[in-house]
């Protein structure tokens, strides 16, 4: 990828124009993305991505990156290019039907008030 | 879809408030905004390390010493979230080093100016940091998913930054004669080029309208500055020392702190890689690069013997499995 | 006369506690030097992630020394002021015995680090293998102190054990991406064993200091030494490294004050600010 643009604003101080584009390098250590487990009993959520030379190396960097404030009980990481994500252009063929079928919420149900623990 | 439908559809998001995340349609123009606005602010994170870096090592107590290594292994951590961010837009990180090593990229001219004492640390939490949080926190409600979410866990660590920064202030200020003085020297070399860090006014920032447009940035540098001023003029009574502006003064018909002019030929100076520390940053930037290059190859060799090894082990051992028991 | 008893001891606890106060600020020592030399590195790391990585066990580092040095402080406040002044033996007379005047104010003539952990960075590999051969050392050493009659000490012990247990797994596998990694990693790791190893010896040369606080005879320590070699050697083999014995003559004196060059330079940066302006609040 090859960018110059010119413009200036907070965390923006514009670039020089031209200059030759980066070499291409595939020997950058792989991208992972890291995910994890607050507390025992919650899932696993994504929480970034980061670069590693292994798993080991990738299990880590998350624990050094990610939960210096002791944000995690439980690491995964899985490297980037293995992770397959579903097209957003198809996003309404995949996820507009659940819209109709409400009778999958429990507030779609009316029962009394006085019913307890339900 | 036609290309200005999409566009249409992607303006409807946005102004509904809606986050564009990494794998929707957006303008070519959105994207390279994106990839340069959170490429610099990454590149800044990572430079910035270094004029604090400097004092780890002469902390004047153990405490400060704990912290403001924690706080510069912050500023390393917030950088890598943001190159994160930035990778999703289909640039790499090697790339993006690339631009900042080639020269070309920028970083915040903030800190191409030098630290030469033990108060610039307070002085940097204080106002360089406090500039970066009025600016930040806007941006956390940005509309690209992944740099506003790197936003908000930013901001929430940031927090701590500013208030250890003015917490060395508030203790050299009560402390003895050379202290206060270190205190108030610090303050007066910091002021005027954390105002500049909001950027140039509005007027000469012609990008700005589009970018607000596309919730990229939320509010005008000179908004922001104004802000700033007005919260540091009232903090700075608690230090019992002064901001170096002698046009400094509160106007009853605003509602806001005037303030006298900026320099601005410093900051296009400094900009330009005039400033007192641009080569030397850079210098150490690129070389921590290059020593790093042999690591970084011997660990990507070491994990592909390894793997190797274990393809092979895998085929022996399929190979015995397959064989026929009887022979 | 009254005055004359409180202030004398037994010489056998006086001694005993003289042990128990070197042994504290070796320790601190020890974590303090290794978390300065470790924190040159951050913002010069050679990939962000290991920037990170290393500030960390800096931050460890550090932490442990504060812990030790507190623990110091604290006992040399209980004993007579002269007595304490001249144990700890300051080069500036502190207004009190904080860990910050334990680290600041007494020069490298009474501090009882390793040679080894003041040796300079150099490279990566020179930097791993030394945080490598210190921690495992340090793993085995707490794993006695867990037992150790003073109470506060196991307690730091086993805070810290957690902690070095990253240091030595994280270490470990570096020495073996770059034993076996590149000609290039591998002719760096080499030259970095052949620079570190005079300075291990120290380790197992036990000070008397060392032997009545940790409460170490020969026999224990000479099990020690041989469980250190042994893990040593098992990670070198994985690394493809040589095998390595110990010599007859290693490079020793740090833990009784006669240090390398290196340290003056070392505290005379750390310490210039509170020796300028001396009890100053920072």
């Amino acid at each position: 990828m090859n960018i110059h643009i010119t413009k200036f604003f907070y965390g923006d101080y514009g670039e020089i124009e031209g200059g030759a584009p980066a070499p291409v390098n595939n020997r950058e250590w792989p991208l992972w993305e890291v995910f994890i487990r607050s507390k025992q009993g919650l899932d696993h959520k994504h929480v970034g991505s980061l670069h590693a030379a292994d798993a080991a190396m990738a299990i880590e960097n998350a624990r050094d990156v990610y939960t210096r404030r002791m944000e995690g009980v439980s690491i995964w990481v899985v490297e980037s290019k293995y992770i397959h994500a579903s097209n957003p252009t198809e996003a309404g063929a995949l996820y507009d039907p659940a819209n109709d079928k409400i009778y999958r919420h429990p507030t779609f149900y009316q029962l009394p008030d006085e019913l307890k623990y339900m | 879809m036609d290309a200005n439908k999409l566009a249409e559809q992607f303006q409807q998001k946005i102004d509904a408030d809606i986050k564009i995340e990494p794998q929707d349609w957006m303008p070519d123009e959105y994207r390279k905004t994106l990839i340069r606005q959170i490429s610099q602010h990454a590149h800044s994170e990572i430079v910035g390390m270094l004029p604090e870096g400097n004092w780890i090592t002469r902390a004047p107590s153990l405490r400060r010493k704990a912290i403001l290594l924690a706080k510069v292994q912050d500023e390393a951590g917030h950088g890598l979230y943001l190159y994160s961010a930035a990778e999703t837009l289909g640039i790499t990180r090697d790339e993006m080093y690339y631009q900042l090593h080639s020269g070309k990229a920028k970083y915040s001219s903030i800190f191409n100016y030098p630290t030469l004492t033990w108060a610039d640390m307070g002085a940097i939490g204080w106002l360089v940091d406090g500039a970066a949080i009025m600016n930040q926190v806007p941006l956390s409600r940005c509309s690209y998913g992944p740099y506003a979410r790197a936003m908000v866990r930013i901001c929430k660590e940031e927090s701590f930054h500013q208030r250890q920064g003015f917490e060395i202030l508030l203790t050299l200020s009560k402390g003895n004669a050379a202290q206060r003085k270190m205190c108030q020297d610090a303050i007066n070399r910091w002021w005027w080029p954390s105002l500049m860090m909001f950027g140039p006014t509005d007027n000469d920032s012609p990008h700005t309208a589009q970018s607000m447009k596309w919730k990229i940035k939320r509010f005008t540098n000179d908004e922001l500055r104004q802000k700033f001023v007005d919260v540091c003029a009232e903090q700075v009574k608690f230090l019992g020392m002064t901001l170096p502006d002698k046009d400094l003064k509160w106007n009853e018909e605003r509602k806001h702190y005037d303030f006298g002019p900026i320099n601005w030929e410093e900051f296009w100076n400094v900009v330009k890689g005039n400033g007192p520390c641009n080569k030397e940053r850079l210098a150490t930037r690129v070389q921590a690069w290059e020593d790093g290059a042999w690591v970084r190859e011997a660990a990507l060799a070491y994990e592909e013997k390894k793997s190797a090894r274990k393809y092979a082990f895998q085929n022996t051992a399929k190979s015995t499995e397959n064989a026929p028991a009887f022979q | 006369m009254i005055i004359m008893q409180e202030q004398t001891m037994p010489a056998e606890k006086e001694n005993a506690q003289k042990a128990k106060i070197d042994a504290l600020l070796h320790l601190a020592d020890d974590s303090l030097i290794m978390g300065h030399r470790c924190s040159e590195w951050c913002g010069h790391g050679p990939i962000l992630e290991q920037d990170i990585a290393l500030t960390n066990i800096a931050l460890d580092f550090v932490g442990q020394a504060r812990n030790f040095y507190q623990h110091a402080a604290a006992l040399l406040q209980q004993l007579p002021n002269d007595m304490a002044l001249a144990l700890a033996d300051f080069d500036i007379t502190p207004a009190s015995i904080t860990e910050d005047s334990l680290a600041y104010l007494r020069n490298a003539n009474a501090y009882k680090n390793h040679l080894l952990v003041e040796l300079p960075n150099g490279d990566w590999a020179q930097t791993i293998l030394k945080i490598f051969f210190f921690s495992n050392y340090r793993q085995i050493l707490f794993q006695q102190l867990l037992k150790n009659s003073d109470t506060q000490l196991a307690a730091i012990a086993e805070k810290s054990l957690k902690e070095i247990q990253y240091h030595v797994k994280w270490s470990g596998e570096w020495v073996m991406r770059l034993g076996d990694g590149t000609d290039e990693s591998r002719e760096r790791m080499l030259k970095a064993i052949d620079y570190l190893w005079p300075y291990v010896g120290e380790f197992f040369n036990c000070t008397e200091y060392e032997k009545t606080a940790f409460e170490l005879d020969d026999t224990s320590i000479d099990l020690l030494k041989q469980t250190w070699l042994n893990t040593i050697n098992h990670t070198f083999q994985l690394a493809t490294l040589p095998e390595q014995t110990f010599g007859k003559w290693y490079q020793s004196g740090g833990k009784l004050g006669i240090h390398t060059e290196h340290l003056g330079y070392i505290l005379a940066e750390m310490q210039f600010l509170p020796r300028t302006y001396p009890n100053a609040e920072w």
